[in-house]
């Protein structure tokens, strides 16, 4: 493999990680607010995290094209006081990819929370525990199967985003071009067919990874809770 | 310890208003199921907000609507046992013993902690999980934890209700202990006379939401007005003696009482020498004029008659003195003629034993 291919490689594991951690505090409290809010506009925001999951990729990349470009509303904002610039860098292929990602987070999260009995928390409160303490102590370790699965469904989805990076980060070689889009590229030139299928065959071989590791940790945790 | 409560709120199909006092010992709150007994234990433990209510304990107020007086449930320190445990399925039982512990103002003694155990009898639990906890060994570890969360007064929750006779049996005695020995106040609600009269100090029926009768559990089981003609078969004499011989090949327990012994099934694990008491339900005690030969049961007791009540149209209720407790036998009134029953007549208390199970 060239150069270019390991950059490729490294820069999708990278921007992947990056959004999924980032992502995760949000996940969480997005999932709760879901699961257990009682609060005006409850489906609306419960629309806005899905909305990406159900537009064309590309509309999506365009969108935060306009909000977080150089210009866009949020973008010229970040740029002056956090010296944070997301178009066409892989900080944008990261946010790119965690908000393709979050509406899967952000499911995964939410069912294993509205599958937590409720009576947990109430017990916990009254042994003394705070509201805060209470999540921490119980719904977030009860939690841990959803958690670990959103992350991985976020991960997979970030190895796999294509439509809303090159839309808003393009496709430069060692900052934007994630695997996904090396491939696309080798597909576009002639004599680039043994290229795309080294990267592909990459590809395979970390979804596989990705997937024996969920389902290693699904096992561990599934023996933790049930002993036998 | 006081406790001073009073609430009032919609429940669906009635108004939950009643009120009562508590002080050391155990106070049952006794009602059939829907009388609005949890809902009243939810409101004490700050569970549940009531339209209007007003609670103090110790001359603290814990809650009072008019005030907009609401101390959230952490911080009432009421431990609250649950009908359903509910355990910490991600915590050892030892860790599921000392959540509490880790918010508690002052840090629990290990000492403590080591009592608790021991009163409990869960010393060999302490590593399991949950889930592989029998269900009387889940109850003894949810009591457990409510006690070392430092409660100012145990909340139980019919603790007793999820199990069977067995696992029950197995119960009753740390709760005897939990009251005789770490003289904890609980509150304790139950739709079961057996649990009510063997545990509670004071009992306080529920009825639709109403309190409907209290006093000490002789009074409330014994008085005529408590019970409805649904609920005839728990109304009776409570009576306290103390276990004098067992026969564990038969699983039957003798009681002493102040002039005669009865016989009663071990049901529920008694100790020689301790104080129990035992309920009587008025409906299963016959009365005769001369010993009875060739019966099965086994307990005939001599006394006198101390009162007769007409009970409704046909009945009546028989109040037999034998010594220093009184029997209650529910019969009717034909045969009370036909037997020329009066007062101050020598007559025999017969009473089946099987009915004295539970």
């Amino acid at each position: 493999m060239s150069d270019n291919e390991w950059t490729a490689v490294r820069l999708s594991l990278w921007v992947s990680s990056i959004a999924t951690l980032v992502s995760l505090p949000f996940g969480i409290l997005i999932a709760h607010l879901l699961a257990r809010g009682r609060f005006w506009g409850r489906s609306v925001l419960n629309g806005l995290v899905h909305l990406p999951l159900i537009l064309p990729p590309v509309v999506t990349g365009f969108l935060l094209l306009i909000v977080f470009g150089r210009r866009g509303v949020l973008g010229e904002f970040l740029d002056e006081y956090l010296g944070l610039v997301l178009s066409f860098r892989w900080t944008g292929a990261a946010l790119a990819c965690g908000i393709m990602g979050f509406p899967l987070m952000v499911r995964s999260m939410r069912l294993s929370i509205e599958a937590i009995d409720i009576k947990l928390e109430e017990a916990a409160g009254t042994l003394g525990a705070n509201p805060f303490w209470v999540f921490v102590t119980v719904t977030l370790p009860l939690m841990l199967p959803g958690i670990i699965a959103g992350m991985i469904l976020s991960f997979a989805k970030a190895m796999g985003e294509f439509g809303a990076t090159i839309t808003f980060v393009s496709n430069i070689p060692g900052e934007t071009q994630t695997l996904s889009a090396a491939i696309y590229t080798f597909t576009q030139v002639p004599g680039g067919d043994a290229g795309a299928m080294r990267l592909t065959l990459v590809a395979i071989g970390i979804s596989f990874a990705a997937l024996m590791a969920s389902e290693f940790l699904a096992h561990l945790l599934g023996r933790k809770a049930h002993p036998q | 310890m006081t406790l001073v409560f009073e609430t009032r709120q919609v429940l669906g199909r009635f108004t939950l208003n009643a009120g009562f006092a508590s002080d050391n010992g155990v106070t049952a709150l006794f009602g059939r199921s829907g009388s609005g007994k949890t809902s009243l234990l939810r409101v004490i433990a700050g569970l549940s907000r009531p339209d209007e209510g007003r609670l103090v304990v110790d001359g603290e107020v814990l809650l009072d609507t008019r005030e907009r007086i609401f101390v959230p449930k952490n911080r009432r320190r009421f431990g609250y046992v649950f009908q359903d445990g509910r355990l910490f399925p991600h915590l050892s039982v030892r860790r599921n013993l000392n959540y509490g512990s880790w918010f508690a103002q002052k840090a629990t003694p290990r000492s403590n902690f080591d009592r608790v155990v021991d009163l409990l009898g869960i010393e060999a639990l302490l590593d399991c999980r949950p889930e592989t906890l029998s269900g009387g060994e889940k109850q003894r570890v949810a009591i457990g934890r409510a006690l070392l969360s430092s409660p100012r007064m145990l909340l139980m929750d019919e603790p007793l209700a999820a199990l069977d006779d067995e696992r029950k049996a197995e119960i009753l005695p740390y709760l005897e202990r939990l009251r005789d020995e770490v003289a904890m106040p609980i509150v304790y609600v139950s739709h079961s006379v057996a649990e009510v009269v063997r545990l509670a100090d004071r009992v306080v029926m529920l009825k639709d939401g109403q309190v409907h009768a209290a006093g000490t559990p002789d009074d409330v089981f014994g008085g005529s007005s408590s019970f409805s003609s649904g609920e005839r078969r728990d109304a009776g004499a409570v009576l306290t003696g103390i276990a004098e011989t067992i026969d564990f090949r038969h699983r039957m327990a003798t009681i002493r009482l102040s002039k005669a012994s009865i016989v009663v099934p071990m049901a529920a694990a008694i100790t020689e020498g301790h104080t129990v008491r035992v309920h009587i339900p008025e409906r299963d005690v016959m009365v005769a004029t001369q010993r009875p030969e060739g019966l099965s049961a086994q307990n005939i007791l001599e006394g006198v008659i101390a009162a007769i009540e007409p009970d409704g149209e046909s009945m009546v209720r028989i109040r037999i003195r034998i010594g220093g407790d009184v029997v209650l036998a529910r019969i009717t009134a034909v045969s009370a003629e036909r037997l020329a029953l009066a007062l101050e007549k020598p007559v025999f208390a017969v009473i089946k034993t099987a009915a004295l199970e539970g």
